[in-house]
């Protein structure tokens, strides 16, 4: 397996500008990510987690410091070529789960894969991952909002892994779920990272940290 | 796929969508029929003016100016009296100089019917110079005889050897004239032609006329004979009005480019009011939307590729919109053309035969339904190019 880290960060700082002072969202972060790993990123409401999260998923980018993915430096990246890498490499699962109402289930797990590939006839994979899900048949045509929060979660997370990605950031992904959906969300996220995939995972929640087997604390945008 | 991304939304909101198709609908209608109706107007005045581009026409100088030949302003108080029409002749020589004479009196034909026509004098050997007979014969030197416009003739019944009654005299009528057109000198299709003798002997002696055609041969004299009859009559003051068929041809040519721009900008107008519809319209989807651009370009949609689904949208309803519109105004031109050439030729023969859609008409529906597609582009673009521009991280925390 590849000994390069899959993420960098160098001294990275986000400092947003307000008229009432400018706000440091994150400050001189340096961390590493190593493949295989399943991180919880936890720490208070306005800490900086989400912003974290952001540049990881190449969302964002950093005011000052470098960040390395797979060894290859973000920074100065096109917006072209940074929204390649979201697509290509990185999976995201929110916690307001942001399917596409317009789209059915199948339809929203297919859009990567088309936006990659620009043909339609990706539905094949589609299905095998929305049925590794544990999601029934009969919803693969259902809208979102004809969905459970469960499900859509489930649809979401397909659609994070469709396009096979190294990365898998999921940003309160049980913040929108009962308790015991959401433990069934996270037994699907341990089964992926069992599997190999990179899982980052922003919570507040101290039993869905305990997924996860490293957890970085983030208070006023440093790692504590 | 942005594609159907893009028809579906405007499914979604389906009623929106129909109003600023409608919107689109009404500008494309409003700008291609009121073109077809101006280049029915332009093909019917192109129809009636008779061209007579070697005529020179005299009136008496007026204080209105401007006016046309047979104003009846100036024909009822000014003439130009006999002394001066031979100083036009002698001006104008060696071309034909006609005096006309011009009147109106109570006519009777033969079923009884009666009504008022205008009376043109001219002399016999003037007329064949001037007009065309249809059938029978013209006048003849010190004949009492009558020629009758077509158009008085067929509405009457009136062939050559019949009998009218002008005025309470009895005449023959002689010949039938041919069909001859809106001119700029004399119009006879509605009226009846005697010889200047008969004219005198019926409305007594006349020393004046209200207006004198010069018939110049070559078209390139016509600048010499007006200057010459303009520095002989004209010489201490305005005498006389001096004109030929071209400028004319041109005012009136110039009235309906008018007319015609005049219609198009009211067309036009429309079209802008569907435009801001689909600018509000497509707006009102982009912020609606600002999460769902968001959620895509985090998992990797392109800027290019939501700029693609916003123009497609408005594509869509511009599409739609003109195609819609290009039918309506095809049959609603039609009817407008229609409706207007039944006014305008009211109680004549003339656009009996006329073809109100020819290539211009068809040219300016092609132009309205091209107009309204690059309208809704253009309305469509400023929100779909803000749309591909949002963060996406500022996008996704819009709720």
């Amino acid at each position: 397996m590849n000994d390069e880290p899959i993420l960098r960060f160098e001294e990275v700082s986000k400092i947003y500008p307000l008229p009432a002072g400018d706000v440091v969202a994150l400050d001189r972060v340096t961390l590493t990510v190593d493949p295989g790993e399943f991180i919880a990123v936890m720490g208070p409401s306005g800490s900086g987690k989400s912003t974290l999260l952001n540049m990881m998923g190449c969302l964002d980018v950093p005011t000052s410091g470098r960040i390395y993915l797979s060894g290859q430096e973000i920074s100065g990246m096109s917006d072209d070529d940074l929204t390649r890498l979201r697509r290509d490499r990185i999976g995201f699962v929110f916690q307001q789960f942001n399917l596409i109402p317009l789209l059915s289930a199948v339809e929203n797990v297919e859009f990567p894969i088309i936006l990659t590939t620009g043909r339609e006839e990706s539905r094949r994979r589609a299905i095998e991952v929305m049925r590794a899900m544990h999601l029934d048949d009969a919803l693969f045509t259902h809208r979102p909002a004809e969905l459970s929060g469960g499900e859509q979660q489930r649809v979401a997370i397909a659609r994070a892994l469709v396009n096979d990605p190294d990365l898998l950031l999921c940003d309160e992904p049980t913040g929108n779920l009962d308790t015991k959906t959401g433990m069934a969300i996270m037994e699907i996220l341990a089964e992926e990272n069992r599997e190999g995939k990179t899982v980052v995972m922003v919570t507040h929640d101290p039993n869905v940290a305990a997924y996860a087997r490293r957890t970085i604390r983030i208070v006023d945008g440093r790692v504590a | 796929m942005f594609f159907s991304f893009a028809a579906r939304n405007l499914r979604r909101h389906w009623v929106r969508s129909g109003l600023s198709i409608i919107g689109i609908v009404i500008g494309v209608v409003a700008i291609a029929s009121m073109g077809v109706m101006a280049s029915s107007i332009n093909l019917l005045a192109a129809n009636i003016i008779t061209d007579v581009g070697d005529t020179v026409v005299v009136t008496p100088h007026t204080a209105i100016g401007g006016t046309f030949a047979g104003d009846p302003r100036t024909a009822v108080d000014a003439a130009i009296p006999a002394r001066e029409v031979e100083e036009i002749r002698r001006a104008a020589n060696p071309h034909r100089t006609i005096p006309v004479l011009q009147g109106a009196d109570e006519i009777e034909f033969g079923r009884g019917e009666s009504g008022y026509a205008q009376i043109i004098g001219l002399a016999p050997d003037d007329i064949p110079v001037l007009l065309d007979l249809a059938e029978g014969q013209h006048l003849r030197q010190n004949q009492a005889g009558a020629l009758v416009g077509i158009h008085l003739a067929r509405e009457y019944g009136i062939a050559p050897g019949s009998r009218i009654v002008i005025g309470g005299e009895d005449v023959r009528v002689a010949g039938v004239l041919a069909e001859r057109g809106m001119g700029f000198d004399i119009n006879p299709d509605y009226a009846i032609v005697v010889s200047d003798g008969w004219y005198e002997s019926h409305f007594g002696a006349k020393d004046s006329y209200p207006l004198v055609i010069v018939r110049v041969g070559d078209v390139d004299e016509i600048d010499a004979v007006k200057d010459a009859i303009e520095s002989r009559i004209n010489r201490r003051e305005e005498v006389v009005d001096v004109a030929d068929s071209r400028e004319m041809l041109g005012q009136y040519e110039e009235i309906y480019d008018q007319i015609t721009l005049f219609l198009l900008g009211i067309g036009g107008i429309a079209l802008v009011v569907a435009a801001v519809n689909i600018l509000n319209v497509m707006y009102i989807s982009v912020t609606e939307r600002i999460r769902e651009i968001g959620v895509m370009r985090s998992i990797g949609a392109l800027r290019r590729e939501i700029l693609r689904m916003f123009l497609y949208e408005a594509v869509i309803l511009g599409v739609i919109g003109s195609v819609v519109g290009g039918i309506l105004s095809t049959a609603f031109g039609y009817l407008i053309s229609v409706a207007a050439i039944e006014v305008a030729t009211a109680g004549t023969t003339f656009g009996e035969n006329f073809t109100v859609f020819d290539q211009s008409a068809v040219g300016f529906i092609v132009f309205g339904m091209a107009f309204g597609i690059a309208t809704s582009i253009a309305a469509g673009f400023y929100p779909a190019w803000k749309a591909s521009h949002l963060a996406p991280v500022d996008a996704m925390r819009q709720r």
